[in-house]
């Protein structure tokens, strides 16, 4: 099964338990940021009036994933989308790509980590919800089956059309998020990206990447091939250069002169 | 030979001295300020020593150090691809100081790379631990293997200069696997520094996203590589009282013309396809940017470049050149800075910190050529090598060895 997170913006009334709860459940330092830091994983922002929690969308396909060149990023099959800071070595190539710019770096540290929303995998470990999800008072934040959740989202537009906009956001951004999104207005003003791809991002570079084997065999074989022919005209020229005539050597430059190796 | 050798430049002392004094000057001021910011860097980290931020992840070490250090090092694969592979000899006498120059280059971006890492330290976790879906894990162990190899391709100056015969002649031996290993090796991580940027179509503005990225870096790299040889003919030639090889580098100016002119041409076609050029006749900070690069750095050297009595004048080759080499690292500064800001939402300008430490590790790759260059025979002899000479100088030279 996997796991996610289902955020009806028209539910939250911005308490900020999450973030505190977060916090605490991460061991992570006060005080709570106004905007997501390496140290505030999740929290309520209000844009056009409206409350919408920053949290790490847990992508079905992430680029953070993708993109780090030593797998310090992984996808759990529970739904997660977890760091390990062991392996990190600090390129912040996450941070640079993510495209909903969730992952945040410790820039005040000497020895930085990258700190990002993990949808607390150790709690679902131990068979218990996310910290934000079991303490939201008003069930904005809901935690379960990514599959179930998907279904009360439908159901919740359904009943109230005039309630939400028709757009379950994370559904298909990106190739689709374990977290997904509800509110009343469009999620562009809500600050959540609307030019995303809905083919899996990773694809972009791995279309390329894929091909290299390719690229590495034919351009050998091509190189050897005119190191071979070239090299042919070469000695065909010293071997039949002393039969002739002896060349003058006035000939204006060109790549006519024998014995170039010194 | 040699005697001839020695008293063709001509210009030995009044030139020479000045220079040679000018430069410990700029390296002894840039010294202390260097170990300050280094010391800055690794006791209080990133956020103490640049201007990057959550917003803007990734400055001017990527942008300038890295990017560019790598695709200005370009010149020393296209050359020994050029010489050994297309076996076109008569451009040998300006391999070694090329590929020395590759060498340096890849040693700077080494350095930079361990100041921009949050945990340089860790830098080995790359060999370790495998991700082969980074384009960033390619280019990693690329630019690992490849440095290994123009080490190798330099090595045989070294043993020739402390006389190691049997290592010298294993190399030689192998040459030609490894000149295409080390051609192959630079195709790939060339290109794949520009498909770093494949994944964020959403953020770079379409003046600088395309699918065909990598191949885009890959041109240029050659086109700035080869400029990069012309500029540091015309450096060394000044430094060491040199004459340019004008017979050899205006061909590479005309080869330069070529590949600028693909690239050029590439690059046109991609806007006009993806709608994009719309944009470039705008007065946005985008489009002002996009105009500086692309007409100063690409249309101006085609043009200048592709007409001859500019092509073998000494200072038109030159300005030619360094305009491409210009153009290529406005581009790439574009690319990682410039159309990323907009979508990042602030601004970003390299901290003073940061521009230390990349003139500061310029200058040592500087301080080391001249080093090399003075111990290692890295200018042929320039009587033995007949194609190198100017043509009176050539026949001469080719009647009293005949």
């Amino acid at each position: 099964m996997s796991f996610g997170i289902l955020f009806d913006a028209t539910r939250c009334i911005g308490c900020g338990a999450c973030s505190a709860a977060c916090k605490e459940s991460n061991g992570l330092p006060l005080p709570i940021e106004d905007r997501t830091t390496a140290y505030t994983w999740t929290v309520v922002e209000n844009r056009s009036g409206v409350n919408v929690r920053r949290l790490c969308m847990h992508c079905l396909s992430p680029t953070c994933v993708s993109v780090c060149p030593v797998g310090a990023m992984r996808k759990t099959d529970q739904g997660p989308v977890v760091y390990d800071a062991d392996k990190c070595i600090g390129c912040r190539y996450c941070i640079m790509a993510c495209p909903f710019k969730v992952p945040k770096y410790q820039w005040d540290r000497p020895v930085p980590v990258v700190g990002k929303c993990v949808m607390c995998f150790a709690r679902l470990g131990h068979g218990q919800p996310p910290a934000c999800a079991s303490v939201c008072p008003t069930g904005a934040t809901r935690f379960g089956d990514r599959a179930a959740l998907i279904r009360e989202a439908r159901e919740r537009i359904a009943a109230e059309p005039g309630r939400y906009v028709d757009h379950i956001y994370g559904l298909e951004e990106a190739g689709g998020t374990s977290v997904l999104m509800l509110a009343g207005v469009p999620f562009a003003r809500l600050g959540m990206p609307d030019n995303l791809p809905n083919e899996p991002m990773p694809m972009l570079t791995w279309r390329v990447l894929s091909e290299l084997p390719d690229v590495v065999l034919l351009g050998a074989a091509f190189l050897y091939g005119v190191h071979w022919i070239t090299k042919r005209r070469d000695y065909v020229r010293t071997v039949e250069g002393p039969a002739g005539t002896v060349e003058p050597p006035t000939m204006p430059g060109g790549d006519d002169q024998k014995g170039g190796h010194p | 030979m040699s005697v001839m050798a020695r008293t063709a430049p001509g210009r030995e002392r009044p030139h020479r001295s000045p220079r040679i004094g000018f430069w410990p000057v700029v390296l002894t001021l840039l010294v202390p300020l260097f170990l300050y910011v280094s010391f800055v860097r690794f006791t209080r980290g990133l956020g103490a020593t640049t201007h990057l931020s959550d917003q803007f992840p990734w400055g001017v070490w990527i942008g300038f150090d890295i990017l560019c250090g790598v695709g200005l090092a370009a010149g020393a694969f296209t050359l020994m691809a050029t010489v050994h592979l297309f076996n076109l000899h008569r451009f040998e006498p300006i391999v070694r100081p090329t590929v020395l120059t590759g060498f340096l280059g890849y040693l700077f971006v080494s350095l930079a790379l361990l100041y921009d890492l949050g945990q340089p330290w860790r830098i080995w976790h790359a060999v370790v631990f495998w991700n082969p879906h980074s384009v960033m894990f390619e280019v990693a162990w690329c630019v690992m293997l490849y440095t290994a190899v123009l080490s190798l391709e330099f090595a045989p100056v070294v043993f020739e200069r402390v006389r190691l015969v049997t290592p010298r002649r294993i190399l030689l031996a192998v040459n030609t696997p490894l000149v295409i290993l080390g051609v192959m090796l630079s195709t790939l991580h060339q290109s794949s520094l520009g498909s770093l940027f494949l994944i964020v179509p959403e953020k770079l503005h379409p003046l600088w996203y395309s699918p065909f990225l990598p191949v885009l870096f890959y041109l240029s790299a050659i086109g700035a590589g080869l400029g990069m040889v012309i500029l540091e003919s015309h450096l060394s030639g000044r430094a060491f009282g040199r004459e340019l090889e004008m017979e050899l580098l205006e061909p590479l100016g005309r080869a330069m013309v070529v590949v600028l002119g693909l690239y050029g041409l590439l690059r046109l076609d991609l806007l006009v396809k993806s709608g994009a050029i719309a944009q470039a006749f705008r007065t946005t900070y985008e489009a002002r940017m996009f105009q500086i690069e692309y007409g100063l750095g690409v249309v101006l050297p085609v043009l200048l470049l592709s007409i001859g009595r500019v092509r073998r004048s000494r200072n038109g080759l030159v300005m030619g050149a360094f305009l491409a080499v210009l153009g290529f690292v406005m581009h790439r500064l574009n690319v990682s800075v410039t159309g990323l800001e907009r979508a990042s939402g602030t601004r970003y300008l390299p901290s003073w910190m940061e521009m230390t430490v990349s003139v500061g590790l310029v200058a040592i790759g500087f301080a080391v050529f001249a080093l090399a260059a003075r111990f290692l025979p890295i200018f042929p002899e320039r009587a033995r090598e007949p194609a190198a000479l100017a043509p009176e100088e050539r026949r001469a030279a080719l009647s009293a060895r005949g």
